[in-house]
């Protein structure tokens, strides 16, 4: 067996199909280039190949998904935390890394909430001394923001005059849709307690958009649309580029490294057919990276040779570093007023309908950075874990049997609400992310080692989510579940990478010693190598990056065409 | 379900332990739905993980904890028990607790009755019951009925609430194209909204 190598040179290789590498595709293809993407999962197709409107008892399990679908058993993403013959390790702290395997990887599994950092979220340092500021202001990524609202389509308001919170940009929303019972309950009580409940944004669309329909408020988002009203790869940005007739897609294609020629520049990318387990080398006059923060990182480092012993674009040694994940914990609240509550059909769209941005002001807390609130309660389909644990419901029966437990469980039955806390830690040379010098996965590819610990800044912010979430619970007259973790336990924070918004590794910025990337994700070592995912991210924010993913996507891509018609690259 | 079957289920669902060798086609995942569907309506569940007595306990528990009332039908007649079984077998580390737990129910029985579980009295059943049905009243001797019959109240939950039965019951209307408006003004009077 010798290595397949393609004849053919493409103008481009993007590495993954998801958020980052769907966008550099479109606006690439659409801008004349020749692309060849990669993706190391199957195909995937959102119309034909999503469970939209299965019931939970069509299923043996009634949803539940096991290990190998942890989201449940009709989730549209495929992959998972324990990937069988993908591992990865953990060396300090702890971590957890959820990985896409499909066609439009992770904008599959998102909740689509599309959040623009806001002008102080790109200039962290210069506000309270910590971490670094990004070699890009707000005003840079507006336009493309602007384009990605418009293109993709996104309900929400704008909410900054109203609220007085600048850093929640302007965008250009569709009309969202009216709040469910639940949500404005919360924001009665909030509103006395002067934290701001305003509507969600999120891109699912409200009115007829690009030929695409609008929602039609089945709730099930996570499990793919089957009629493209959400935002997935698949379904809104592979479509245009495959149009263009300048898209080749290689699915089951496991990245293995970039190659570089004599000239230390990237000449392709050489991959392993998972299905045959064929080698395969594809060349390319420009590679892009958007495999997913950690992947890419990973790829990086792998790419070693005698003219690149760290790894490509790693002179400076910070590719794996300054690895973050948002902050993350919730609480759940029984609400007496909810119980006995005449059922109505709550299930809207995939995603909650309004939400609690960022209203903190550090200078009075104990902690740098913020986070968001995420809202959740209503009448969900039920399914695998109903009811659990009802013994120990506040004002319950404390358990028992019979006709009189039959009627608590309906009467529980949509009185709880939740609330999720995203934030931002604060990014460290310390958590990051390195080859094994060890393990290698099934096709022999090394693997990720991890290391990452909160710090006394997200521990004093988990600290903050508990008692402000309980806080709202009692004042809507109900019940927290459960009681407030301490500190031994990080006040309820969950591990590094659970909630899968993983950023930071292959950092940009405009000191090649402290960067591997510059101000437009072109690595400072190699002029024709890209980064278009999570991973040029210098920060995180208060706000979820997927937006942010793709706006930088975008300008990278605009950047990347500009460069060509030049003739510079 | 047959082990075949739910090889293809994980398969189409492209979560099969092999997924690199899983060829992506259209329409699988309602195909397999259709299937299902059809299969499961033309024959009787096959028991996959208890014995014919442990099922026949499961099931007597079951209706105790969710009886048929004048809303809806029992817990077995929602198929709950089967989903039991078939949960049960998924998933090894409940089996040692739910075996170990109906062992420990029939020997309570036998101890205070000389009879197993099933082949109790109603009014047998239930001073068994009351004594590991309410956790924070239970005596501390009765510790591990009380965790294992907490376990079973969760399994049965699960089964009967999420059955076709239960959804009803509960009067889930989504899972369907809608137009959306909010809640309806009834709910919103109600709320003092």
């Amino acid at each position: 067996m010798q290595i397949i190598r393609s004849p053919k040179v493409y103008d481009v290789c993007i590495v993954g199909s998801g958020a980052g590498g769907g966008t550099v595709a479109r606006v690439l293809t659409e801008a004349g280039a020749d692309v060849v993407m990669l993706e190391g999962g199957p195909m995937w197709d959102s119309a034909t190949d999503s469970a939209m409107f299965a019931w939970n008892y069509e299923s043996p399990t009634r949803g539940w998904g096991g290990d190998l679908k942890p989201f449940g058993v009709y989730d549209g993403c495929l992959g998972g935390w324990d990937i069988e013959g993908e591992p990865y390790t953990v060396g300090t702290g702890a971590w957890r890394w959820f990985r896409g395997r499909m066609l439009g990887g992770r904008t599959h599994h998102w909740g689509r909430i599309s959040l623009r950092f806001g002008p102080d979220d790109f200039r962290r340092k210069s506000i309270d001394g910590l971490g670094d500021d990004w070699p890009i202001s707000y005003d840079d990524l507006r336009p493309y923001y602007d384009r990605l609202d418009e293109f993709v389509g996104i309900f929400g308001t704008n909410h900054a005059r109203e609220t007085g919170l600048h850093n929640e940009p302007d965008g250009i929303f569709m009309p969202p849709p009216a709040p469910r019972a639940h949500e404005l309950l919360i924001k009665k009580a909030c509103d006395r307690m002067g934290i701001p409940v305003v509507p969600a944004r999120l891109s699912i669309l409200t009115r007829p958009h690009n030929g695409r329909p609008a929602c039609h408020y089945c709730g099930q988002c996570g499990r793919g649309c089957s009629t493209h009203s959400n935002f997935s790869s698949v379904s809104v940005m592979l479509p245009p580029a495959l149009a263009t007739g300048r898209l080749t897609i290689v699915a089951n294609a496991m990245a293995r490294e970039v190659t570089v020629g004599a000239d230390g520049l990237a000449t392709g990318v050489s991959y392993i057919d998972t299905g045959s387990l064929q080698e395969h080398q594809v060349r390319a006059r420009i590679v892009v990276l958007a495999a997913s923060c950690c992947e890419s990182a990973r790829l990086l480092l792998n790419s070693k040779s005698t003219l690149f012993p760290n790894g490509l674009a790693n002179s400076s040694g910070v590719v794996g570093r300054y690895l973050t994940d948002s902050t993350g914990l919730s609480v759940r609240g029984f609400i007496p007023a909810l119980q006995d509550l005449p059922r109505y059909n709550s299930d809207g769209t995939g995603g909650m309908h309004l939400y609690v941005p960022w209203w903190g002001d550090n200078k009075a807390l104990g902690f740098p950075r913020g986070y968001h609130i995420e809202l959740g309660g209503g009448f969900g389909m039920p399914g695998y874990g109903f009811g659990s644990g009802i013994e120990t419901y506040p004002q319950s029966q404390g358990g028992g049997y019979g006709v009189a437990l039959k009627e608590e469980y309906r009467r529980y039955y949509g009185a709880f609400v939740s609330f999720a806390g995203r934030g931002e830690q604060v990014a460290r040379e310390d958590c990051y992310c390195e080859i094994d010098p060890d393990v290698v996965d099934k096709w022999g590819i090394p693997v990720l080692r991890f290391h990452h610990t909160w710090s006394e800044h997200e521990r004093l912010q988990a600290k903050h989510m508990q008692e402000t979430f309980r806080a709202i619970i009692e004042e809507m007259g109900g019940t927290p579940i459960g009681d407030m973790p301490g500190p031994e336990q990080d006040y309820g924070l969950a591990a590094g990478g659970v909630i899968i918004h993983e950023a930071g590794a292959v950092r940009m910025g405009n000191d090649p010693k402290t960067s591997a990337l510059n101000r437009y994700c072109q690595a400072h070592d190699v002029r024709n190598l890209f980064v278009a995912d999570g991973g040029p991210f210098v920060s995180q924010a208060d706000k979820n990056l997927t937006w942010t993913i793709m706006a930088l996507a975008w300008r990278t891509a605009e950047y990347i065409a500009e460069e060509r018609r030049n003739g510079d690259l | 379900m047959s082990e075949l079957s739910r090889r293809r289920m994980l398969k189409v669902l492209g979560t099969a332990p092999a997924a690199a060798a899983v060829s992506f086609q259209p329409g699988t995942v309602q195909a397999y739905l259709a299937e299902r569907a059809q299969a499961a309506a033309a024959t009787p569940y096959a028991r996959r993980f208890f014995t014919e007595h442990e099922f026949a306990t499961v099931m007597v528990l079951a209706d105790m904890i969710i009886p048929r009332d004048d809303r809806s039908g029992s817990a077995t007649d929602s198929g709950a028990h089967e989903f039991i079984d078939y949960i049960v077998a998924e998933q090894p580390e409940r089996q040692t607790r739910i075996r170990g737990g109906l062992a420990w129910l029939d020997a309570e029985c036998l101890r205070r009755f000389d009879r197993r579980f099933v082949d109790c009295a109603d009014a047998e059943r239930r001073q068994v019951l009351d004594d590991i049905a309410w956790p924070a009243k239970a005596r501390p001797e009765m510790s591990h009925g009380v965790r294992f019959f907490s376990e079973m109240r969760d399994l049965v939950a699960t089964g009967f609430w999420s059955s076709r039965m239960g959804v009803e019951d509960l009067g889930y209307m989504g899972n369907r194209p809608t137009t959306w408006e909010g809640p309806p003004r009834e709910v919103l009077e109600k709320l003092g909204l």
